[in-house]
């Protein structure tokens, strides 16, 4: 039995704005094990970056507010602690590499400055060592000349490169969990495969659990260990890899597979895209998210949240649909990937 | 006749420094590309940012003046059109540009910018342009009350749309989608993809179709044309580029993919390449790849490659621009080098030492 290190439970972040509350992220629950990754996907606007933010408790207070749930880190309520410990908590015990790598880095600042300003701040180092520190693990995440590179400025490195000073700096303090937020995003596919080896190789050296926050599903399909599907603020499918990927119950998950050009296959099949549009966070129903794009509503849908139905190992799903009812409508799919390979 | 024939089109910028604004290098953009594109095809053009695909495209619509090379559209030579010819000719051939934020004007209504182009080029009456506009509206998939809003009212993909209509508004033959999904979300890039489709049939529209997402390309495009740093490295019909590339740049470029389907992605041996693109700025000498390929031999760093057939059974249209290109003689990889050339063996064997 792999050491639990994360377990967020019923977690609702809203923000109180002047036109109204936003529920970004409404009831979401998932655990996560040492050398474990999750894999959080969804489109923009599905609630994916601010789980992660308030998990690391980063989310702008006002108008952002945890309004309920727990997040327990090995036994400590993260909710709960005072800032000071989480201070702590953060680099220590969980750190976040972001989207962005050219806005993520302060560009005054040196790179070695910035790596060495988190080594000195969360472990008793002295400026001399906490330099060298950074050499090193610049060398660590695969920059060339890293003892040179460290004395740069961020404009000086690629957009590549950006990202493994970011990893670097993540890692410093050897976390046990990393929250990768779209990490390759901005990047060409050659750097991201790069970054992706960088990440998978870290994960192995310092035995972390990560968290991957992408709407790309072919990274989630070589990275996760298990799977969480965002959409408006909710999760509506939850489960190991292969679970959702051959296996998936919900209609959204159908949806974003069926969308996606394969690379892979050699016949031409006409994609099936999720019709309408993304929803108004503002206006959301209370029940779920998903209903009026959906295409298999119930009067139920709109009104009320599905409660968590165990469909497999591990896996869960929220959906009013009777899963005899939803098998056969998976049937009909005509681009479901477990039909197609 | 292939309705555009681009042939070693060139576009340079110069690098101005100092006070006096002196020239003291060009950043090679675009470094001698030669493309045909049939009437009624799809030709995807790939590569990663900064390769020059944009720039290549402009050049060809004429948004920007090519340094060298012609390009000739149905006869018509772009880049000697006169003043009059070249309204002739911004009337077929059209744009989608990738950002559905930037690329609509925010104080106009979804209605007048969709019929500006109509109004430029003085088409029809008032009340036909009203009537145009209307059904444009529905082709794209919106609605008339959609004609009344502003651009900001609109969801990226919604956005999208709106400049799919006004491309269309003129009845093009010819239009260059640089990336015009890579901004939206997955589920909503996938109803781009199928209009762009549907239109092609309905309408018997040409696409050049930019992108450097190599699954939406595939998808989309009958031909593919693999561009690195102002350079066609490789150029065939889409299924086959996919399936048996030949150069080591596309070879690696299509391992990148990850691809959606987990135990694929378990059983996949993957290319990564090291470091990053060199600058435009100052490329390479030789082949422009050299530095990041994995084959590259002391003949690659004097002399790039012309792009042209390796013949094999790959057909006509798979051209490549290496020396050392993969072969397939018998359909498998393995065979290349037994039934490769006399001539080529040397290479091959020299291949497989720098692979060990």
């Amino acid at each position: 039995m792999a050491e639990r290190l994360l377990e967020v439970s019923g977690l609702s972040t809203h923000f109180f704005t002047h036109a109204g509350v936003v529920k970004a992220v409404n009831g979401v629950s998932f655990t996560l094990d040492r050398q474990e990754t999750l894999g959080i996907v969804g489109e923009s606007g599905s609630g994916k970056t601010v789980t992660a933010l308030s998990v690391m408790r980063l989310v702008p207070d006002p108008p952002g507010k945890i309004v309920a749930g727990t997040i327990d880190l090995r036994g400590r309520d993260l909710p709960a602690i005072s800032e000071e410990e989480m201070r702590q908590v953060r680099g220590n015990d969980i750190a976040m590499i972001f989207q962005d790598p050219m806005t993520s880095l302060n560009p005054v600042y040196r790179v070695g400055d910035q790596i060495a300003e988190a080594v000195m701040l969360h472990q008793d180092k002295g400026k001399k060592e906490a330099w060298s520190m950074a050499a090193e693990l610049l060398r660590r995440v695969g920059i060339p000349d890293a003892k040179h590179r460290v004395t740069q400025y961020p404009h000086e490195f690629s957009g590549g490169m950006r990202q493994r000073a970011m990893i670097a700096m993540a890692i410093s303090c050897n976390p046990d969990i990393l929250i990768a937020d779209e990490p390759t995003t901005a990047l060409d596919v050659t750097i991201q495969a790069q970054i992706i080896e960088v990440v998978i190789e870290m994960q192995q050296q310092y035995h972390s659990g990560v968290i991957l926050i992408t709407h790309d599903l072919g990274v989630v399909a070589e990275m996760s260990d298990k799977v969480m599907v965002m959409y408006g603020g909710r999760t509506v499918e939850y489960g190991p890899v292969d679970e959702i990927f051959y296996n998936a119950h919900h209609p959204y998950t159908w949806g974003l597979l069926g969308s996606l050009p394969r690379l892979d296959l050699a016949e031409k099949t006409r994609l099936t895209p999720i019709r309408g549009n993304p929803p108004d966070l503002m206006l959301l129903p209370e029940g779920c998210p998903f209903s009026g794009r959906c295409g298999y509503e119930r009067p139920q849908c709109r009104d009320a949240w599905p409660q968590l139905e165990i469909v497999g190992p591990e896996h869960g799903v929220h959906c009013h649909i009777p899963v005899d009812e939803r098998l056969a409508r998976r049937a009909e799919l005509p681009r479901f990937p477990a039909q197609v390979s | 006749m292939s309705l555009l024939e681009i042939s070693g089109l060139k576009k340079h910028f110069p690098i101005k420094t100092g006070v006096l604004r002196r020239t003291t290098g060009h950043v090679y953009a675009v470094d001698g590309v030669s493309l045909a594109i049939e009437q009624g095809e799809t030709l995807g053009l790939v590569g990663e940012s900064g390769c020059g695909k944009s720039t290549a495209a402009r050049c060809v619509l004429r948004l920007l003046e090519a340094t060298g090379g012609t390009v000739t559209y149905d006869g018509i030579d772009v880049m000697q059109a006169s003043r009059s010819q070249m309204q002739r000719l911004r009337r077929d051939m059209q744009i989608v540009f990738q950002d559905p934020y930037s690329s609509l004007n925010p104080r106009m209504r979804v209605r007048d910018i969709i019929a500006e182009p109509l109004r430029i080029h003085q088409i029809g009456t008032e009340d036909e342009r009203k009537r145009r506009v209307m059904s444009l509206l529905e082709t794209v998939g919106l609605n008339a009350e959609h004609g009344e809003r502003y651009p900001h009212e609109f969801s990226g993909g919604q956005r999208q749309r709106v400049g799919v209509a006004r491309a269309l508004a003129l009845n093009p033959h010819f239009i260059v989608c640089d990336e015009p999904v890579s901004a939206l979300d997955v589920s909503i890039r996938a109803q781009m993809i199928n209009l762009l489709d549907d239109l092609q049939d309905e309408l018997g529209l040409t696409y050049l179709f930019i992108a450097h997402d190599l699954s939406v390309v595939k998808h989309i495009s009958d031909r593919v044309a693999v561009m690195y740093l102002g350079k066609i490295v490789e150029i065939a019909g889409s299924d086959v580029l996919y399936d048996r590339p030949q150069h080591p740049y596309t070879e690696a470029l299509l391992s990148a993919v990850p691809i959606p389907d987990p135990r694929t992605e378990r059983s996949r041996q993957r290319i990564i390449l090291e470091g990053d693109v060199p600058s435009p700025a100052d490329p390479p000498s030789g082949c422009v790849f050299h530095p990041r390929c994995p084959r590259a031999q002391e003949v690659c760093t004097t002399a790039m490659p012309p792009l042209e057939s390796t013949g094999g059974d790959a057909g006509e249209g798979h051209l490549v621009a290496c020396c050392f290109a993969t072969r397939y003689p018998g359909g498998a990889p393995d065979a290349a080098a037994a039934d490769a050339p006399p001539d080529d063996t040397s290479s091959a064997g020299r291949r497989d030492a720098s692979s060990a």
